[in-house]
């Protein structure tokens, strides 16, 4: 499958950019557009599926994943999932940090700290998910097209969800050909994919490839205090939505200051309008209301 | 200014004598202020002072950035992490910088356009253009340099394939490009010297735009009707004329205001969706990204790099008349910049005697042809170079080309332009004063 990247930077090209992408882009991944709280000019993040999606990173996917960005002090930070700050510093202390200044310079573990940043990655293959949400922002692999982003507001969050809903059992044309490593998901398009799926002109029969990731979820992996539905769609929008924040923090600041800005804006853009119009007035001709 | 005729600064405070006889710094910006300028400018005029403020904006945003980034390859990624985490409001500066490349380009290519249309590169204005084709070309410089600097898969990768360009230049390639890097490869040593420039070349862009501002103030601003701006009385200039303070300064602040507030909509509600999802990965040089896409504002150009491959006939020829020194890679390079080189020589190209584009019937079939190639180029460029993509790329880079090199001369000598009014005050009377057909005198709302 060709997998390609374009942007946009105007509705007329994306128009155009729309044709070209979808005549070429063979078996599209099933990506969902989930509706997360932060979406829009005047979403902002849910404190409580912060919270929810924190305990699944925590019971799930911390197990190899790293998130070397964000600090445990982050977790109790306005716009975030605001943990009380006894929580906080409870759940810091919960988990070793390597220190190298400990026993004369050689180094050992000790209980972190709210200034600690979350531990890195623990297995090489498992990528760090401060920026993934992120990252992974132009779905259909990272070289989809900015179109979804623009006019429906997809984008991270929602591949990232697909993704871990979107394990489903080998395609049968998988079986015709030597077995695959991995998993097979119909979401991640930047895996290994048997040639025995391919039609001849090496176009995919079956959406998505195989990722190395076994499946995180299988359905009431966690117990939410707050009775929330612990079902794979459910559990995988609360984890995506703590990355989106992991990877914006200050989303909701960012979109306060947006309004703020635009609203100011506008009505300086009324009053310069209408200076001007005064101003221009006499020369043109024009009476003054 | 010189050129137009015009009111000269008296000082008349003792306060104001003291200093003008001293350094005539008063005199200079009120001769700016109130230079007489053509009072049927439309709403293409404004580019010009939308560039200076983005100048402006990504200069104190730049500034500030740099008192928290580190330009080391282990630590240049973190510390822009750092500046969206943990400055104060460094989120939104970072954003604001980071789309202002946008805003400046996006600003760029109308006022480019805008200059091509009306005709604002031919005599005596030859020398402001080519001064705003080298702003362009540092600008772009300036902006690639800049996208280095966050050191993500895209920043390095992208690096690597721009200065591989020059490592195409025959005999000296390899050693330019090395030059270039400070190394054999992409690393610390161009980091470094990428923000160096970066920080510098905004400053010798400032100062080229006070020289483009200077020239265009001897000469006068051009205008949609194209006519000069006459000059044998004052009275005259006060017909054709009004001064830049208060009517444009006014009338470009409200334009201003628009686009600040679509920007400010942009940079709040959607800062990521110009730039490339893979600059949030760090920079790893064994793992190259499927597809690397520069941004979007040098799509074109890159279009125009790659449409010129080796099964083009015209490549074959040069690389068989060259002995192979000029092989398809270096053709594209020179494609590249000879697009850039072809518009700064439109000056000398077009040889029609009608200046603004309004009054040339055929011409102006061409321009827009011109603008939607540019587009077509903009949206090509982001494509893989596989089947058909190629041939529109190169249809489309044929005609940047022809464009200038053929259609312009020719057009001066084939086409028969419409006449244009004798004067600026005949084109705006037409315009705003059609039932009395008098011009009232400027005087100010009180």
């Amino acid at each position: 499958m060709t997998m390609r990247f374009t942007r946009s930077f105007g509705p007329v090209l994306a128009l155009a950019l729309a044709a070209g992408a979808a005549n070429a882009a063979g078996e599209a991944p099933e990506v969902t557009d989930f509706h997360f709280s932060f979406e829009g000019p005047f979403g902002s993040y849910d404190r409580m599926q912060l919270q929810r999606g924190l305990q699944v990173y925590t019971e799930v996917c911390a197990a190899c994943h790293g998130l070397e960005y964000v600090a445990f002090r982050n977790l109790s930070e306005p716009g975030g999932p605001m943990l009380p700050e006894d929580q906080m510093r409870a759940y810091a202390d919960e988990i070793e940090v390597w220190d190298p200044t400990l026993f004369d310079g050689e180094g050992d573990f000790r209980p972190a700290t709210p200034a600690d940043h979350f531990p890195r990655s623990s297995l090489s293959n498992a990528p760090d998910l401060s920026l993934m949400a992120k990252a992974r922002a132009g779905f259909s692999g990272p070289y989809g097209t900015g179109l979804n982003q623009l006019f429906r507001g997809m984008g991270g969050p929602e591949y990232i969800a697909s993704l871990l809903a979107g394990y489903e059992d080998e395609p049968d044309c998988a079986f015709d050909g030597p077995p695959m490593d991995g998993f097979y998901n119909t979401v991640f398009t930047a895996g290994g994919f048997p040639d025995s799926c391919k039609y001849e002109d090496g176009t995919h029969k079956v959406p998505g490839s195989w990722i190395a990731m076994a499946p995180p979820l299988w359905g009431d992996d966690v117990d939410f205090i707050d009775g929330s539905p612990t079902d794979v769609e459910s559990v995988a929008q609360d984890v995506a939505a703590f990355l989106m924040w992991t990877a914006e923090p200050k989303l909701n600041q960012r979109k306060q200051a947006g309004l703020t800005g635009v609203i100011f804006l506008t009505i300086l853009s009324v009053l310069l309008y209408l200076t001007n119009k005064r101003i221009w007035a006499p020369v043109k001709g024009k009476k003054i209301a | 200014m010189a050129g137009i005729p015009h009111d000269h600064y008296e000082p008349k405070t003792r306060g104001e004598k003291w200093l003008e006889s001293r350094l005539p710094i008063l005199g200079l910006l009120h001769s700016t202020l109130t230079i007489p300028t053509p009072k049927n400018l439309n709403w293409m005029w404004i580019w010009g002072i939308v560039l200076v403020f983005t100048l402006l904006l990504q200069i104190v945003t730049g500034i500030v950035l740099v008192m928290h980034y580190v330009p080391h390859v282990d630590k240049a990624f973190a510390s822009v992490e750092h500046i969206m985490r943990n400055v104060n409001g460094g989120h939104m500066i970072r954003y604001f910088h980071m789309n202002g490349a946008s805003l400046f380009f996006v600003a760029v290519y109308l006022h480019i356009f805008r200059g091509l249309y009306y005709g604002s590169y031919k005599t005596p204005r030859e020398v402001t253009w080519i001064i705003g084709m080298l702003i362009y070309i540092l600008m772009m410089g300036t902006a690639f340099m800049g996208y280095v600097l966050p050191w993500g898969q895209m920043s390095f990768h992208g690096t690597a394939v721009i200065t591989g360009l020059f490592g195409a230049v025959p005999f000296i390639g390899e050693g330019l490009q090395t030059w270039l890097l400070g190394a054999s490869a992409v690393g610390q040593p161009a980091l470094n010297r990428f923000f160096s420039l970066h920080y510098l070349l905004p400053f010798v862009i400032l100062g080229l735009v006070i020289v483009h501002i200077w020239a265009f103030h001897s000469t006068g601003n051009n205008n949609p009707t194209g006519v000069e701006v006459r000059r044998t009385s004052k009275e005259e200039v006060e017909k054709d004329t009004l001064p830049f303070w208060p009517y444009f300064v006014i009338k470009d602040l409200f334009a201003l205001a628009v686009i600040m507030t679509v920007f400010m909509a942009i940079v709040g509600f959607m800062p990521n969706y110009l730039g490339h999802p893979d600059n949030y990965i760090p920079a790893n040089p064994l793992a190259t990204p499927a597809h690397i896409v520069p941004e979007w504002y040098f799509l074109p150009f890159y279009a125009i790099l790659r449409a010129f491959d080796q099964d083009v006939w015209l490549v074959i020829a040069v690389n068989w008349l060259t002995f192979g020194i000029v092989d398809a890679k270096f053709f594209g390079v020179l494609a590249m910049f000879g697009a850039i080189v072809v518009m700064a020589l439109a000056p000398w190209l077009d040889t029609s005697s009608v200046r603004s584009g309004r009054y040339r019937p055929m011409f102006k079939y061409w321009f827009w042809l011109l603008v939607v190639t540019f587009i077509v180029l903009m949206w090509v460029g982001a494509m893989p170079a596989d089947g058909i993509y190629p041939y529109i790329a190169l249809i489309a880079s044929t005609y940047w080309f022809a464009y200038f090199l053929v259609i312009l001369p020719l057009l001066g000598v084939l086409e028969k332009p419409e006449v244009p009014p004798n004067t600026i005050e005949e084109d705006f009377v037409s315009h705003y004063h059609e039932d009395d057909g008098v011009a009232p005198a400027a005087t100010p709302a009180e």
